[in-house]
């Protein structure tokens, strides 16, 4: 029996989990441990409330949860509840699957001091009930525009929570207190802003075509500028199936759009703007003595860059053309990605993309390029750099983009990776950390832990005073959730502080 | 959501829901989260076959070019069957045109005969990994007698980023 350990509770780390039972159900044991109380990640607290179908996923990670060689341990945190080094000495391998949980930033002055700026990651975290970002300061009443920078499907996700009907959302999981600020909400106009092109776009046709049909929404857009841009990448957007179905929907829509200049002053009630080959260079904010707010400044717009498409058609670069607008908003989310961090500082990181260096799932020794990214298939890491028994999966491995079907296959990968190591009797992190003399791997190592210390992580923890919260605990909570929001015509009322939880778990 | 039937003949097939005995999610059901997909593990049963009539096959080929050839009903989807049968296809989304998971390539003459995909399962289609020009996913193909026989493949459920011409975004 071979005992595997996997950290993180999304996607990555149930799909991995998944393809691991599924395929040696009798021979392996997997102990899955979670940050927070409830499991799934960004299924939870990413999947945008109004895509339920998406989250259906869930009923999937539900069977893999319940097969008898898995136990899920909610509110564990491995680097604080345990260490890394602990899990490479109770484990025959580990598989690092905590994905990506800061974000990007743009480099503007002020970014994260200001009033009325944050990530599209928090905002998307504060009204899917993520437990650390409910004391987001959130203010939708004292502006009318919003600007969300990046035009992925992140981005599209707060355009459309910002836009839709509140009786759509009403359905929808989002908290009932990011309802209520939803229904105060004064935002009418959302600009979507790209520093590249119309033939650059990263969200996908479904989320576009989801804007489209927001009733009352009027899409605002310079024609003149995308008509170009896309004639100008026409023989590039011919051979890209995805590309050309997207352009071939928003020519459709181009004649009913309205110009994206004053887009507001049209009369529309509701639009939302498509602004490309822009970048923002400055916030402008209100000046700190102003009585309004003696501590924060507040956001009053941002200056905008127009840019120009330099380089090769199928992958160009903007450059900043030096001309500068400025653009009146109150609040403006940063939607341009997400980034992994270090759960440990002995282990290999790829600080410029924020990722393990690794081939296929097995973790690498050395920061080689992004094993996942070269060019022929032939990517098997010769074994002096594999760091063994130690894995990655999702975004850890690979960065911070792509959707469930991208996730699943890269957690695949991974899981066909750790099978052949298992089948062809490849050193575990275990046997590596006892008998290996090898300098890197002792000083990967750090404390050996003490022999006394139970040998079951169950009892190791209980006697750490660690709540641990069970999948049939999770199940409990669910079942809460459920109750709570019927009441409201939700599927369901998140709970979103941690120590209720742990209260709720306690107490039934 | 239209039911995919037979060109010509047009046919609307029945819904699922018909089995007795076997319940399953139709499709385009928003009903979450109580929405369950029945794995229909116990589908084989012959006497199913009998009290539905139809006896009808498919074969499954795996990436690895593996045959696994499966009994199945009209009006089954492929999804179902490859669930009811062990075979790996995923189906994340339990059938409501929300992933590519489920993603399987047809030969040119069965998929010439079926109705065109909708645009929300070409949406789908658009983001499935070494996409075809005969891919359709599974949860949208539903067994009819014509299909009998017919020969299903499953891609590699792991990306491969040189074919699918994968490039790293720019930063």
């Amino acid at each position: 029996m071979q005992r595997l350990t996997i950290v993180g509770s999304g996607p990555a780390g149930f799909y991995t989990a998944a393809r691991l039972l599924g395929r040696l159900p009798e021979r392996l044991a997997i102990d899955m441990f979670e940050k927070y109380p409830i499991p799934h990640g960004l299924v939870r607290y990413g999947v945008a409330p109004d895509h339920p179908e998406v989250k259906s996923v869930i009923n999937r990670f539900d069977e893999v949860a319940n097969h008898p060689n898995f136990r899920y341990f909610g509110n564990v945190n491995i680097g604080q509840d345990l260490s890394l080094s602990e899990l490479r000495h109770l484990y025959d391998r580990v598989v690092l699957a905590y994905g990506a949980s800061q974000d990007k930033l743009l480099g503007l002055t002020g970014e994260e001091t200001t009033r009325g700026v944050m990530s599209a990651r928090e905002f998307v975290a504060w009204y899917n009930g993520h437990p650390d970002f409910q004391n987001l300061s959130i203010d939708l009443t004292s502006t009318d525009t919003a600007v969300v920078i990046g035009q992925g499907n992140v981005a599209l996700d707060v355009a459309r929570v910002l836009l839709s009907p509140l009786d759509t959302l009403a359905k929808t999981d989002i908290t009932e207190n990011a309802l209520e600020h939803l229904r105060r909400s004064k935002i009418r106009h959302v600009r979507v802003v790209g520093r590249r092109g119309p033939a650059q776009m990263q969200f996908t046709t479904k989320e576009f075509r989801e804007m489209l049909h927001i009733p009352g929404l009027r899409l605002a857009v310079d024609r003149d500028l995308v008509t170009h841009e896309l004639n100008r990448a026409k023989h590039h957007i011919a051979k890209q199936r995805p590309l050309k179905r997207m352009t071939d929907l928003f020519y459709k829509h181009m004649d009913s759009a309205l110009p994206s200049r004053d887009a507001k002053a049209q009369g529309s009630d509701k639009t939302w703007t498509l602004d490309f080959l822009q970048s923002p260079r400055e916030l402008i904010r209100n000046p700190l003595d102003q009585p309004l707010d003696r501590l924060t400044h507040a956001l009053q717009g941002t200056a905008v860059e127009h840019n120009q498409l330099v380089g090769p058609i199928d992958n160009p670069r903007a450059e900043g053309t030096g001309v500068v607008e400025n653009v009146e908003t109150g609040l403006l989310l940063r939607s341009i990605g997400y980034r992994s961090l270090s759960l440990d500082p002995t282990l290999p990181f790829d600080t410029r993309q924020c990722i393990i260096p690794n081939a296929s799932g097995r973790i690498l020794t050395q920061n080689q390029p992004s094993s996942t990214y070269v060019e022929d298939n032939t990517r098997d890491a010769s074994p002096n750099t594999v760091l063994p028994g130690m894995y990655v999966s999702g975004w850890l491995k690979r960065g911070p983009s792509g959707i469930i079907v991208s996730t699943m296959s890269d957690a695949f990968e991974t899981a066909e990776s750790i099978l052949q190591d298992i089948e062809s009797n490849q050193s575990t992190c275990r046997t590596t950390s006892e008998t290996s003399s090898s300098s890197l791997v002792t000083e990967l190592d750090g404390a050996v832990p003490d022999k006394s210390e139970s040998a079951d992580v169950s009892d190791r923890l209980a006697d750490r005073g660690v709540q641990v919260v069970t999948y049939a605990d999770w199940k409990k909570l669910e079942a809460l959730e459920y109750a709570q929001g019927a009441t409201r015509g939700k599927p369901r009322e998140k709970i979103t502080d941690v120590a209720k939880m742990l209260d709720l778990v306690r107490s039934t | 959501m239209s039911l995919i039937s037979l060109h010509p003949l047009k046919r609307m097939l029945p819904p699922l829901g018909r089995f007795s005995g076997v319940s399953v999610r139709h499709l385009g059901s928003r009903s979450y989260p109580n929405l369950r997909v029945t794995r229909l593990q116990d589908y084989n049963s012959s006497a199913l076959w009998k009290m539905n009539g139809t006896r009808l096959t498919v074969t499954f080929v795996t990436p690895e070019g593996q045959k696994k050839t499966v009994r199945c009903n009209e009006g089954d989807s492929l999804l179902e069957i490859a669930h009811a049968n062990n075979i790996d296809l995923e189906g994340a989304c339990e059938a409501s045109l929300a992933c590519s998971t489920c993603h399987v390539i047809l030969d040119e003459n069965i998929y010439d005969q079926l109705e065109e995909p909708s645009d929300e399962e070409n949406d789908m289609l658009d983001l499935a990994f070494g996409l075809t020009e005969t891919s359709r996913l599974g949860c949208q193909v539903r067994m009819c007698k014509d299909m009998d026989g017919m020969t299903v493949y499953l891609p590699s459920a792991t990306r491969n980023m040189a074919v699918d011409g994968f490039k790293p975004k720019p930063h």
